[in-house]
């Protein structure tokens, strides 16, 4: 950057004010994004690394004079029972409705509104559209009634003549489950359907020419073609759902008993529950770590020119 | 076309019809509830339709609900479009050193869970005595807008012409006069989609005010209609729909609006390539 001829002084010596001066103004509008930014988020990420290592408590004679306590946190939380309940919990949640549900009913539903009539493909869209866009506490409370005893699906149930079970106390992983593919669907279908639009019909064409049926159209034409939209769609509704709190909080609270607490919501109920903020910290630190993991993947697929 | 085409075409829309009555089931509780002035938690044709459920809803706490979400939406999708139109503009328009590892740091962040960061955020805020305000809370949200605000508003930046501003800088205009008069009216639909999706996004996030809003009468929409349904949930049905669609009617409103207005910008926010 700094190597100009030496002959052009002149040149050089204006060229490095305006660079100067340009640094200065980037400096001054950068500012606030970078201070707002370093104060209120990454600051508190190097805070709960720190929180993390203390027996810090909401209240109590630790809430103010806590001490440093190493990896206490880290081997009470390895070998707490209800950790590992809350970690299966969440990989059930992320695997149930992400991986599988909002994954292939999107994938699905991107490749049958390629053929659909254009009437039927706006109405359905919008619909599935719907469900994802409205506030994520108004998904809970609908499902939450849907699936009440005395709900609509209970009437639907019993007009078929089946056995109508208490869904929520039953099933209720199951249900947060189906509730999440329901609400985040739309999502992977705009993808899909964005990535499905860019295949060339020819390849398509060609390959039912030479005799391949659908499926294997679908899996050896299709779906490469598509690979790196699939991948980045799964990694970013895998983030989405890891940090879910709000819909399975409203709907079952976590329960009946730690049925329902993924990671955020056990993490909520240390922290604000039972005061362990130290703890609660420490297993931040776990989501956020995953968060990281993924996130830093997600950069790698992206592949983006800067 | 053949008779094989047209029975798969037929099966594709049938499959599609039913995959949408699926959908639309649960919501349909939504509207039937709202509108009934004897609700249940079932599908019912109201009988007789009434709107007693949005008369009762919009009690003077609600509306101060309401009140608080808007001024702590508008707050945050100003402030955060603000600031990252100034941090965008060196980032698209100066070469510097720290330009990549800036711009991946900031792609890498609008990834991080922010739901794992709520209880060191509580504990700082706490330490530094401002819990329970309006203003911090809109402060942590537009901190946490500001990553995926500043990576859009640098793409939709990068596309407006050099030249133009060159032409403004001739015509005697400062840096600052070029960004105001000559950038940003043609970047108008890429502000518009960013402040819409913050204020979309700050309008329905229920866990960070829930954790850093402590006075009910300083609650956003997302917590106080939360603590109705916990309180009267069980009992007041129709009112909760009624309460839900009055929430919800701002999102889809802002969704339709940018969606038909903006297309392609709004929907996938330029971070789903590849």
């Amino acid at each position: 950057m700094t190597t100009t001829p030496a002959t052009l002084p002149r040149a050089s010596a204006q060229e490095s004010r305006t660079r100067r001066r340009q640094a200065a103004r980037a400096a001054l509008f950068l500012a606030p994004a970078v201070v707002a930014m370093t104060i209120f988020f990454f600051g508190p990420v190097l805070w709960t690394f720190y929180i993390s290592f203390t027996n810090v408590a909401l209240t109590g004679p630790t809430a103010t004079h806590y001490q440093f306590t190493g990896l206490k946190n880290f081997s009470i939380m390895f070998s707490s029972r209800s950790f590992w309940q809350a970690v299966l919990v969440s990989l059930y949640y992320l695997a149930g409705s992400a991986l599988i549900g909002q994954t292939v009913l999107g994938l699905l539903l991107a490749l049958l509104m390629q053929r659909a009539n254009a009437a039927v493909r706006a109405v359905v869209g919008g619909i599935v559209i719907a469900a994802w866009v409205i506030p994520e506490i108004v998904k809970a409370f609908t499902w939450f009634a849907f699936l009440s005893q005395g709900g609509t699906l209970d009437n639907i149930l019993q007009w078929l003549g089946l056995p109508q079970p208490a869904w929520l106390f039953t099933q209720p992983l199951l249900s947060v489950i189906v509730a999440n593919t329901w609400a985040g669907t739309a999502f992977s279908m705009m993808v899909y359907s964005a990535a499905l639009s860019g295949v060339p019909g020819e390849l398509v064409e060609a390959a039912r020419i030479d005799g391949a049926s659908l499926w294997q159209t679908l899996f050896r034409v299709v779906l490469p073609v598509i690979k790196n939209s699939i991948m980045t769609n799964t990694i970013l509704i895998t983030l989405q759902t890891l940090g879910d709190f709000t819909l399975v909080y409203a709907m079952t609270g976590g329960g009946p008993g730690t049925q329902t607490s993924v990671l955020p919501v056990y993490m909520y109920q240390q922290a604000f529950s039972f005061y362990q903020l130290g703890y609660g910290s420490a297993l931040s630190m776990i989501l956020l770590l995953i968060g990281i993991v993924a996130s830093l993947f997600y950069i790698k697929l992206l592949r983006v020119e800067l | 076309m053949s008779m094989r085409t047209m029975a798969s075409k037929g099966l594709v829309n049938l499959i599609l019809i039913l995959i949408g009555v699926l959908f639309v089931v649960p919501l349909l509780w939504v509207i039937t509830a709202a509108l009934s002035a004897n609700a249940s938690l079932a599908v019912q044709w109201p009988q007789p339709v009434s709107f007693g459920n949005f008369a009762q809803v919009l009690s003077a706490a609600n509306v101060r609900a309401f009140a608080n979400s808007l001024s702590l939406s508008f707050g945050t999708a100003l402030f955060a479009v603000l600031f990252a139109m100034l941090a965008a503009y060196p980032l698209s328009r100066y070469q510097l050193r720290f330009r990549r590892p800036f711009m991946y740091t900031v792609l890498f962040v609008t990834g991080l869970p922010i739901t794992a960061m709520m209880v060191p955020v509580y504990e700082v805020y706490n330490a530094l005595n401002i819990v329970d305000s309006l203003f911090w809370t809109g402060a942590f949200l537009v901190a946490s807008s500001l990553p995926f605000a500043i990576w859009m508003m640098k793409n939709f930046m990068d596309s407006v012409p050099v030249e133009l501003e060159e032409a403004a800088w001739v015509d005697g205009a400062s840096v600052f006069g070029s960004l105001v008069r000559v950038i940003l009216p043609l970047m108008r639909p890429g502000l518009a989609a960013v402040g819409i999706f913050i204020f979309v996004g700050a309008w329905g996030n229920f866990f960070v005010p829930f954790i850093l809003i402590q006075s009910s009468q300083l609650d956003p929409a997302s917590v106080t209609i939360y603590q109705f349904f916990s309180e009267y949930g069980m009992v007041a049905y129709g009112q909760l729909a009624a309460y839900s669609i009055l929430y919800t009617l701002p999102v889809v409103f802002l969704y339709v609006v940018a969606s038909r207005w903006l297309g392609g910008a709004f929907n996938f926010g330029g971070a789903v390539k590849g």
